[in-house]
């Protein structure tokens, strides 16, 4: 363990990466698993650590909308919520999205209700796909902590101007004790400049947010957050690298991959599940398999080219879900590779794995059964997507 | 000219746009506004005009309260506060109805902000439809007249009391037929700290069906009658109420309108204006009106 290093609760690590970056305002609702977080930012606030107008609000609805005031009024913006917290904003999070407001938001992933389970899967942040925000999976407490400034940063470029999500796994990273370096005030300082908006709500020069608009001009509203999204697919490899230059850590950009360049099979998934299948591919690797992982970081915008250029070499390509979209009986990962490969050469096979819903752990033999699922391609054997983990005394 | 400038697509006789227009009256240039949906926000703002001199922000209907409360967070936070003044201004859907929770958790939150109601006791931009403002036995389009219904069932909701409820160091109501009092009210609302409320009647010559040249005729009829009783509370206490000296029947506020004209030719409605009666005599008595 280096020097720096501390053991302390993924939500704290968070909290801290919060703090650092500053806020003007914060405006969030208690919800398990995310309640550390805002506990733990409380107390920052509490303690005067924060320069920081921190809102305790009467609903996730309210807490997203005070930050649609606040961010319009100039203010740099933090939230945090899951699962059910996240559904009551759905609404709100258009709103934020068209109106260009950068708030940030960590997701601590969570499954939806009914029947009602307060454990970890992504059905919550998937189930927002076309709001408009920006989604970053993180892997393990330190990135869904490093995420927070190099999401301000980017939210606030000014050619992006979008609100973000940084997901991280409920539970499993939110009340994980890690050994994790918290984000350093003066590094934080270099590399996040104060927010200072083009537009904002100021009676000294008077604006309009939120105007109505008709169909002769609605559509063009649409394309520049379209267009908004693409500048930001450029930019968030450029500010992972200006956050190794600083820090020195890097994740990934878009994507990243892991043992990939000669594997035949390739396994893409997404957030803390990244860990447990680097630990099954060096166990196959040590046996000779040729097994690989494409991590995908950046769910929206989706790195469709980069995904291609790294799916180039691979004769079959698995995708693991935490979520499901019900009647397509498939993740949305799944739906999303599927779509990014059709207009190209690459023609193998995509077979989708659901799994982990609900809090379900995903052990190491788990991946080992998929990865023997994959196998069987090459002999037609295959299913296109199913649930990997159904127990079945229940199904 | 004023801060709400001519060009918006209101109707003639808009009493959205005479409220508007006070508001800003009585608040001046350093003021925010927030707007919910509703007739106000979407005849203001045909993309790419704003008719608003002042900056304004809409972002969904049943949030202004939450979005007012960020936007005086952000003020404060970023050392902008100053004498700048907040104020929301929501019709009666967006008040009473959709949006009482968030009102509700900015009131009790104590933010520096002012909160104007201007019922038109209907969700006019929508067509008519009834709202938990809309008084008894007016017709409308979700609570019509007809062989078995002398239309909405309900009393009008008491927002004005649910709001001084929370504490509220200055709840007032107002109508547009009446100017200067109510700038007066709207201003002494701004200038008192916390958060503030002014229930404003606003008579709506489309969905209350009487001539757009009416509508402060009609506003006054709801005073005179004591359909609407204008008065300030402080702390909870009624301070002050209009008096009413010659104070009218009900039946000449109703039958101005369309909205209550089947009262007036369906069987057995005399009996029921007797219970619209009761409402004005009841205002009177609970407020000291005459």
């Amino acid at each position: 363990m280096r020097k720096s290093m501390v053991v302390v609760e993924g939500s704290y690590a968070v909290a801290h990466a919060v703090k650092v970056c500053k806020p003007n305002v914060i405006s969030a609702y208690p919800i398990t698993p995310q309640t550390h977080i805002v506990e733990d930012l409380s107390q920052f606030a509490a303690d005067g650590e924060m320069n920081c107008e921190y809102m305790n609000v009467e609903s996730e609805f309210s807490a997203i909308s005070a930050l649609i005031g606040a961010s319009a009024t100039g203010a740099r913006t933090y939230t945090s919520t899951t699962s059910q917290g996240l559904a009551l904003m759905h609404e709100a999070l258009f709103n934020a999205s068209g109106m260009r407001l950068p708030i940030v938001m960590t997701v601590v992933n969570r499954a939806l209700s009914a029947p009602i389970n307060i454990w970890n899967d992504q059905q919550d942040s998937i189930s927002q796909r076309d709001t408009g925000w920006i989604q970053l999976y993180a892997e393990d407490v330190q990135e869904s902590a490093d995420m927070v400034p190099q999401l301000f940063k980017l939210s606030e470029d000014p050619d992006v101007l979008l609100p973000s999500m940084a997901c991280m796994d409920g539970f499993i990273l939110s009340h994980v004790y890690e050994p994790v370096i918290l984000l350093e005030q003066g590094l934080t300082d270099e590399y996040l400049p104060p927010y200072s908006p083009e537009f904002m709500l100021d009676p000294k020069n008077p604006m309009s947010f939120g105007a109505f608009a008709d169909p002769s001009t609605y559509t063009e509203f649409r394309y520049k957050q379209e267009k908004a999204m693409g500048e930001a697919l450029k930019k968030i490899e450029e500010i992972a690298n200006e956050f190794k230059d600083i820090y020195g850590r890097y994740y990934g950009g878009l994507i990243e991959g892991y043992a990939l360049d000669d594997a035949e099979i390739v396994i893409m998934a997404m957030g803390s599940v990244i860990g447990t299948i680097k630990d099954t591919i060096d166990e196959l690797r040590h046996d000779g398999e040729s097994v690989g992982l494409l991590k995908v970081r950046s769910f929206r915008p989706f790195p469709a080219d980069a995904i291609r250029a790294a799916l180039k070499n691979a004769k079959v390509i698995v995708t693991l879900d935490k979520n499901i979209s019900i009647g397509k009986n498939e993740g949305a990962l799944c739906t999303e590779v599927k779509a990014c490969l059709h207009n190209t050469d690459t023609r193998v096979p995509v077979i989708g794995f659901m799994l982990g819903h609900g809090g379900r752990d995903i052990p190491m033999s788990t991946i080992k059964k998929i990865i023997n699922k994959a196998k069987l391609v090459e002999k037609g054997i295959f299913v296109e997507s199913e649930f990997a983990d159904l127990r079945e005394d229940l199904a | 000219m004023s801060l709400l400038k001519p060009g918006h697509r209101g109707c003639a006789g808009c009493c959205d746009a005479l409220a508007g227009k006070f508001v800003l009256d009585a608040l001046g240039e350093d003021t925010i506004v927030v707007s919910p949906t509703g007739c106000l926000e979407v005849f203001t703002t045909p993309y790419p005009e704003s008719a608003w001199g002042v900056p304004w922000v809409h972002s969904l209907f049943e949030n202004a309260a939450a979005v007012a409360s960020g936007v005086e967070a952000a003020l404060k936070a970023l050392g902008r506060k100053n004498h700048t003044k907040i104020v929301a201004i929501g019709g009666d859907g967006a008040t009473l109805d959709i949006g009482l929770q968030a009102i509700s958790g900015a009131f009790e939150r104590g933010h520096d902000f002012t909160y104007i109601c201007v019922d038109n006791e209907a969700y006019m931009n929508t067509g008519i439809q009834r709202s938990s403002a809309t008084p008894l036995y007016a017709s409308t389009t979700t609570s019509p007249s007809g062989k078995v219904s002398f239309g909405n069932p309900q009393h009008k909701k008491n927002m004005p009391a649910i709001i001084a409820a929370h504490g509220s160091p200055y709840v007032a109501t107002a109508s547009v037929a009446y100017a200067p009092d109510m700038i007066k009210k709207v201003k002494k609302a701004a200038e008192i700290k916390g958060p503030t409320y002014v229930h404003v009647h606003a008579p709506c010559c489309t969905g209350w069906k009487f001539e757009g040249s009416k509508t402060i005729e009609v506003g006054r009829l709801a005073v005179e009658t004591a359909m609407w009783p204008l008065y300030e509370m402080e702390n909870g206490v009624v301070t002050n109420v209009r008096k009413l000296k010659n104070r009218k029947p009900v039946e000449e506020y109703l039958k101005v309108q369309g909205r209550f004209k089947h009262l007036f030719t369906m069987e057995g409605g005399s009996e029921e204006i007797k219970k619209i009666q009761a409402i004005a005599d009841w205002n009177v008595k609970h407020f000291g009106l005459e």
